[in-house]
């Protein structure tokens, strides 16, 4: 596993001010996995995802792709962004374009794709997300469940190397949190690099293969979910998990 | 009374046979005086457009502190410019700035640089609605909401495209109001362009009364004819926004039951929504 290192975060650390809300973050990620960063809200999790995607300029870290320091002033953010999906809580959707060209704007602008062959691709993953038949909906004209997929089917049609989510499900109501789940868990077996960070236990616990609970800007607790799940060995990841057990 | 009444009918015969001499003699002058004034102030908005989205863009331009001294420094030099120019060009009367550029300038460079009434006139006009439109863009592009702008970054766009792609359009769609404004605006004050002698409708009013004293019913047809110009361009205006909102609803692209079941295809928008507020 660690020889397919795609992501690797050394001593990341970010303030808001005099506010410091990660704390020498150090974290690796492999290909393939899925990996749940769970925790209270303002422990970190979205800003640490916002980081990675350089959304967020840490303040100080390592952030290496490949080997390569993507904090470096060498590196384009656009070309490493373009590598590296994110799916935002509140879908942002483009307002201007209807599902199709929201799909394709990214590979003809960004990669060079033609016309044709981003039509074509923004096909095949709307209809891996059950979207294809709204491709003339405009963003405004459908139900937040149906934004996400198309959300989803955006960042997939980039054909990144990792995908992050960002509480993907938490702006849905109870209902369509469902069809979000089940299309994130599809990708997630179909091996899919994918970081989520989510406030759904039932998804980290099924579908991710690793867990982190992060609590006051560190890593508190990383391992298996059924480690996480079943045995947690710090006091604050029995604490976080206990106010889940009802729930679950 | 009875002979005020005879009195108002008297005049407002006179005020129509006079009209009908003015047309009679002068219809060509107004008419072309008209389309000048509209050629100007539709020309002067549109470039005026093009100079404030441009602007607009340059003053959302960012760095982050990682970033190559050079850099900060070109960007923070090309905000400073965009700002004196807003403010020069927004704070100075456009019939000044038509002098500083017909007659100022060929003064101060001993006639090397002069343009010709027309060009100066489109100069003049062109310059200050960009002006105006600097601040309309930015507002605008502010209104925009955040995430459009991280979701197109996210897919690996830069500022450029993000902004030519997703927050422009958008932008544009809102500020059209003010564009509208504008245009209006520019229809009426180019007639602040007699000054340097250009021949707009205004100036076909003023070569008119110099000659026949027709002082009011000249007035009467001058202002009937900017009224019924700015009216007109208000409602194509409407008709473009209307334009780009694009259709209401939207078929599906396949007939899938278990997606009928669940799409919101006739969700009201738009028109619907608007009769609504009315």
């Amino acid at each position: 596993m660690s020889d397919n290192v795609i992501l690797k975060v050394e001593h990341l650390s970010k303030d808001f001010g005099s506010n410091r809300v990660l704390k020498d973050i150090d974290f690796t990620v492999s290909q393939g996995e899925v990996i749940s960063i769970i925790g209270a809200s303002g422990s970190g999790k979205s800003t640490l995802l916002r980081c990675i995607n350089l959304l967020e300029t840490p303040t100080s870290g390592v952030i290496l792709y490949h080997g390569t320091n993507i904090l470096d002033r060498k590196v384009k953010p656009p070309k490493y962004r373009s590598k590296v999906g994110m799916v935002f809580q509140s879908f942002n959707l483009f307002n201007n374009m209807n599902v199709l060209k929201n799909c394709m704007v990214g590979q003809t602008t960004v990669l060079g794709k033609s016309k044709e062959e981003a039509k074509e691709n923004a096909l095949k993953y709307l209809s891996n997300v059950g979207m294809d038949a709204y491709i003339k909906a405009k963003p405004k004209q459908l139900s937040g469940g149906q934004k996400q997929r198309v959300a989803i089917a955006r960042a997939l049609s980039m054909e990144p190397e990792i995908l992050l989510f960002d509480e993907p499900t938490s702006a849905l109501d109870p209902e369509t949190v469902g069809e979000v789940l089940s299309v994130m868990k599809t990708l997630a077996e179909s091996g899919m690099t994918m970081i989520v960070v989510t406030h759904e236990m039932a998804f980290a616990k099924d579908v991710s293969t690793r867990v982190i609970y992060m609590n006051d800007g560190i890593i508190c607790e990383e391992g298996t979910p059924e480690q996480i799940f079943g045995d947690p060995q710090k006091g604050e990841t029995k604490a976080f998990l206990s106010r889940f057990r009802g729930v679950n | 009374m009875g002979s005020e009444a005879t009195n108002f009918t008297d005049i407002i015969a006179k005020l129509g046979s006079d009209i009908v001499k003015l047309w009679q003699d002068a219809a060509p002058q107004y008419l072309k005086g008209a389309g000048d004034t509209l050629l100007l102030a539709v020309v002067a908005t549109a470039v005026g457009c093009l100079i404030g989205l441009y602007c607009g863009i340059l003053q959302t331009l960012s760095y982050s502190k990682n970033d190559f001294w050079l850099k900060k420094a070109v960007i923070n030099t090309t905000k400073a410019f965009v700002r004196v120019y807003v403010e020069v060009f927004r704070g100075t009367p456009m019939i000044l700035q038509a002098v500083f550029i017909f007659f100022g300038l060929p003064y101060l460079t001993g006639n090397a640089l002069r343009f010709d009434v027309i060009t100066a006139a489109y100069i003049v006009v062109s310059v200050n609605t960009g002006a105006y439109m600097a601040e309309t863009v930015r507002g605008g592009i502010l209104s925009i909401d955040k995430g459009q702008t991280e979701g197109a970054m996210a897919i690996g766009m830069n500022h450029f495209q993000t902004m030519v792609k997703v927050i422009l359009p958008q932008t544009l769609r809102n500020i059209i109001p003010q564009i509208g404004n504008n245009l209006i605006i520019n229809i009426k004050d180019t007639s602040v362009m007699f000054i340097i002698g250009y021949a707009e409708l205004f100036a076909a009013h003023k070569s008119y009364v110099g000659a026949t004293y027709l002082y009011f019913p000249s007035a009467v047809v001058t202002m009937a004819m900017y009224l019924i110009m700015t009216a007109v361009c208000s409602v194509l205006l409407r008709l473009w926004e209307h334009l780009m909102d694009g259709p209401e609803n939207f078929n599906l692209a396949t007939t899938d039951s278990l997606a009928l079941t669940s799409g919101m295809n006739n969700y009201p928008s738009g028109k619907r929504r608007k009769r609504w507020a009315r």
